[in-house]
């Protein structure tokens, strides 16, 4: 069962970062032509690769006690704060993340830059940006594959599950040929904060020395428990949003349980 | 300040982003909250329930900050 809910969380982490990089490297590719873009998104991919391949056994040598509690508090902190932007963004108190606009900014920028080449790269500005896009992207999704596989004791788990969430999004892309303004990613970014801050409430308790109830199955209450305390903020914040706050804007998508 | 001043100032304030986010006192209320949990294990109380409700508080907290700010903007 955690098996299942480890592939979940990093394939839906990794597919919410995975649009946001393909919108990059969209707009790099269509305005400066795609061999520079695509080079620099295997090299970012690599980098990314390289950094699982290092951390992911290096951490095999932390004890577990010890690394349940590092990586519970990391990944408390980072699921709280994917919960809050998309809590925020679901009612109405923070901006949508739009893919549409962020594409059309970025195709300006690119269409302006100026063009040098260096080594075997002949756009150095789409190689870059291309390079960025993906590893500043994928580097939250490298610290889940990593910390997720290295508590599960299943590394090559967690990159099944990041490596299919890329392959489904590039080929979307191809499909779609244009950034995937269509995908809710604010109930993804939702359902991502759920699982990531459970997993951490989870672990960090055990690697503090709590023993939880029922065990394993006490994972599957702390998600629900989660997931209804965040759909709860959802509500009440609706509520005063629609009283009116100055500084607010339109609601996201309605969020799904799933 | 010189370049490597520079460097590691961008460096700094990459990882902080990276890691503490928009609202650094989650993360203070996060270790806070595991210190708790490891005190109320060590003196053999139950401590399971500690993390999942000071979770709640935090995120209710840090919402409420982010809308307080979103009304003064």
């Amino acid at each position: 069962m955690r098996d299942v809910l480890l592939v979940l969380a990093v394939f839906l982490a990794c597919a919410v970062e995975a649009v946001e990089a393909l919108t990059i490297v969209l707009a790099v590719g269509v305005s400066r032509g795609w061999r520079s873009a695509v080079q620099g998104v295997a090299v970012g991919l690599l980098a990314l690769a390289v950094i699982v391949a290092a951390l992911g056994p290096a951490l095999s040598f932390v004890p577990l006690g010890a690394l349940r509690l590092v990586v519970g508090g990391l990944l408390l902190i980072f699921g709280l704060g994917w919960l809050r932007k998309a809590i925020l963004r679901a009612s109405g108190f923070k901006a949508l993340h739009d893919e549409d606009a962020i594409y059309a900014r970025e195709l300006v920028a690119a269409r302006r830059a100026g063009r040098t080449s260096r080594a075997a790269v002949d756009d150095w500005y789409a190689f870059t940006l291309s390079f960025k896009g993906v590893l500043l992207e994928g580097l939250e999704v490298v610290f889940i594959v990593v910390t997720f596989g290295s508590n599960q004791g299943s590394v090559p788990l967690a990159v099944l599950g990041a490596g299919t969430a890329v392959v489904a999004v590039t080929v979307a892309g191809i499909a779609v040929r244009g950034p995937l303004a269509r995908v809710p990613e604010n109930t993804l970014k939702f359902a991502v904060g759920v699982l990531l801050t459970s997993f951490g409430t989870f672990w960090g308790a055990e690697g503090a020395g709590a023993h939880w109830p029922g065990a394993d199955t006490a994972l599957l209450g702390v998600i629900a428990f989660v997931a209804i305390t965040a759909l709860l903020f959802v509500a009440l914040l609706r509520r005063v949003h629609r009283r009116g706050v100055p500084g607010s804007v339109p609601a996201a998508e309605p969020i799904e349980v799933l | 300040m010189g370049a490597l001043g520079r460097w590691l100032r961008s460096f700094g304030a990459f990882w902080w982003d990276f890691i503490v986010g928009d609202d650094w006192r989650v993360a203070v209320g996060v270790v806070a909250a595991l210190a708790g949990t490891a005190g109320l294990a060590a003196a053999r109380v139950p401590a399971w329930w500690f993390l999942p409700v000071t979770v709640l508080v935090l995120l209710g907290m840090s919402l409420r900050r982010a809308i307080r700010d979103a009304g003064t903007r």
